[in-house]
């Protein structure tokens, strides 16, 4: 085990496997010298050196769309857009190429193939660079998507999605990038899918992900002191999701309160929401809650944008009108 | 065409009032009074000016992340400004923006913008507007030379030439992208060039020389009123700041830096209304120092300014 922030963890992954694997290459604007917008590729350009890590024009079309050719041709891309924000830009790469070739060709094509982007508020970088949109890809079929929220979970998916033989959307946290944790190190793996209880407790379960995972750890631990015994569960990847084990921790708790920074209508909570109303209503002894972020674009000012964000009261409160 | 005394004057006072504005803003930035990202137009006030000064209140105006010289020049007030930097509810966007997002649509200012490349298409629809509502007034589209690698130029640029939409493409190629610098980014050296596949003029001129910059400016406004459609003006210049305040812009060579800083075009312009007699230098620098104070003002407009209520988030999502 070593100390790493997330940035160097999902940094570390990176660096095991283009060690390992010479097909794995790393693109996108600004990776090269100036180490990414926000550092997590520093350093890789002096070890791999400028044909595997290479720096491209303001091009996000051509950054996703060439990503899908290279994948179909044989190598492993991993290309950064530099903001979650900017996959509106290649986003027919995404829709209608990556995720849907292997289908319409029968099964024939591959395409391993990982886009990193990073979401989130908290810079005040208002309504274009503060974005959290996972679930425009979760509703792609043919999309795995992965957002973790700890150093290890970041290190332990990138290797995984680098080694998937599907486009795997990988999207980072802003805020947690200066985040340590203790991070194994060589190889590592986390197996895409699968779930894992961050706090065990008995009174209901918390469902959150990507930085809103510490926000409901915290609640969690103030919940303690006021004796509600909370799980914390994070899903890791929200495709595919690990629904048993959502329902495993409803079945011990009966009350569920999901948490995440996008806006709530259409929002991924939903869609837990209704696997757990679907398949686990006679778990539930009351009512599934969200904790999200209001239907709005994100303000610039930082009085507005804090209380714009899920914050750890939101989500105490949500739990608390549960009992 | 040749600025006349008067313009020229008034081109001295908004290149002026740009440099203060942003030399304001560094420090401002240092003291960590202002939240988020800022991206500083020192060194390029030329451009917006020199562009700007062909243009009335009815003409139109896309701008880029790197906005507050369009901004100044398009008659934007600078202590609505300030006020949007600082966040405050008495700001252009009521805090919500910021410095990436600021807008005056009543000047004809249709937004800074954070989406690179983003404004290219939104220019070829204003100008679509004038055209259909049969008025003279044009819409000059400015960004980088970054920006000039999306796909949005090219589809913005072909629309613009079939459909002979008064627009002007204005690229302010200040050799880098963020650490991109032009030479690894196109394999042309002037933009300009790239105009030829849209069948419609290029030209490039020195961004630094607010007089060159303003004789292009009114060729192609000329143009585009009169009906006969686009031109892309390429600006040559140099950020003088990082990207963004706080890049130490560890790609730029010192050299290139010192050179371009040596071509600083407010000394330039100082220059040549002394030699035309328009003015003496103890009056261009009593004109800067009231600029100074204007800007002093704004700061202060801002700084006693209320934040934002709380509820504010929720509104103005939709039209009523
Ligand atoms: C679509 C998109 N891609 C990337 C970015 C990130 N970004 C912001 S400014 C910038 C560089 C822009 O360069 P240029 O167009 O030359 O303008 P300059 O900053 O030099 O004025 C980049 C890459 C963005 N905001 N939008
Ligand atoms: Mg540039």
């Amino acid at each position: 085990m070593a100390e790493m922030t997330y940035a160097e963890a999902i940094r570390d992954g990176m660096r095991q496997e283009m060690k390992r694997d010479r097909n794995v290459y790393l693109y996108g604007e600004d990776v090269g010298i100036f180490g990414g917008c926000f550092g997590v590729t520093a350093g890789l350009f002096q070890e791999f050196g400028p044909e595997r890590v290479i720096d491209t024009p303001i091009t996000e079309t051509a950054i996703a769309g060439s990503a899908v050719g290279a994948a179909a041709a044989g190598l492993r891309p991993i290309a950064e857009i530099m903001f979650v924000d900017f996959m509106g830009v290649c986003m027919d790469e995404i829709l209608n190429q990556a995720a849907k070739m292997r289908y319409m060709f029968g099964g024939k094509a591959k395409l391993p193939m990982v886009i990193r982007t990073p979401c989130g508020a908290g810079f005040s970088a208002a309504a274009q660079h503060s974005q959290t949109l996972e679930a425009w890809f979760t509703h792609i079929p043919g999309l795995k998507v992965v957002m973790p929220g700890t150093a290890a979970d970041g290190k332990g998916l990138m290797e995984a999605a680098i080694r998937d033989d599907n486009p795997v959307i990988f999207i980072e946290h802003k805020v947690l990038l200066g985040a340590k944790g203790e991070v194994p190190e060589g190889e590592y793996l986390v197996p895409i899918g699968k779930a894992d209880i961050k706090r065990e407790g008995t009174d209901v379960t918390i469902v959150a992900w990507s930085l809103m995972l510490s926000k409901a750890l915290a609640a969690a631990e103030s919940l303690a002191q006021e004796g509600i015994s909370a799980e914390v569960l994070d899903p890791r990847s929200l495709v595919p999701l690990d629904k048993e084990a959502i329902l495993n921790s409803v079945k011990k708790t009966g009350k569920l309160v999901i948490v995440h920074e996008a806006v709530r209508t259409s929002g991924f909570g939903g869609e837990i929401a209704a696997i757990v109303a679907d398949e686990g209503f006679d778990l539930l002894d009351a009512p599934i809650k969200r904790v999200t972020a209001p239907d709005t674009p994100i303000p610039f000012s930082p009085v507005l944008e804090s209380a714009y964000i899920p914050s750890e009261e939101k989500i105490i409160k949500a739990v608390k009108e549960l009992f | 065409m040749e600025p006349t005394k008067d313009q020229l004057l008034d081109i001295f006072k908004t290149m002026s009032t740009i440099r203060a504005f942003e030399s304001k803003a560094v420090e401002l930035f240092a003291a960590g009074k202002l939240p988020g990202f800022v991206h500083l137009y020192l060194g390029e006030e030329a451009v917006a000016t020199g562009v700007c000064a062909n243009l009335t209140i009815k003409d139109y105006i896309t701008s880029t992340h790197r906005g507050h010289g369009h901004l100044i020049a398009k008659g934007g007030k600078i202590d609505l400004m300030m006020a949007e930097l600082f966040g405050k509810k008495t700001g252009y966007c009521k805090g919500k923006g910021g410095s990436m997002h600021i807008a005056d649509v009543d000047l004809g200012i249709l937004g800074a913008n954070g989406i690179v490349g983003a404004g290219q298409p939104i220019s070829v629809g204003a100008a679509f507007a004038c055209k259909y509502r049969k008025t003279d007034s044009v819409t000059v589209c400015f960004f980088g030379d970054g920006a000039s690698n999306r796909g949005t130029f090219h589809e913005s640029l072909n629309m613009a030439s079939v459909w002979k939409l008064p627009v002007i493409f204005v690229a302010e190629n200040n050799m880098y992208g963020i650490s991109n610098s032009q030479k690894t980014s196109m394999n042309v050296a002037d933009i300009a060039d790239r105009a030829a596949a849209y069948g419609i003029p290029g030209v490039a001129v020195d961004g630094n020389d607010v007089i060159a910059v303003f004789e292009a400016a009114s060729e192609a406004v000329k143009r585009a009123r009169r009906g006969d459609g686009p031109t892309l003006i390429e600006c040559k210049t140099w950020r003088w700041r990082g990207h963004f305040e706080g890049d130490p812009s560890v790609y730029k060579k010192p050299e290139d830096q010192e050179s371009w800083l040596k071509k600083d075009p407010i000394p330039r312009l100082e220059a040549k209304l002394v030699d035309l007699k328009y003015a003496t230098q103890p009056e261009l620098d009593k004109i800067k120092s009231e600029i100074k104070a204007q800007v002093e003002d704004a700061v202060k407009f801002a700084e006693e300014s209320a934040l934002p209520d709380i509820e504010d988030v929720l509104t103005d999502v939709y039209a009523n």
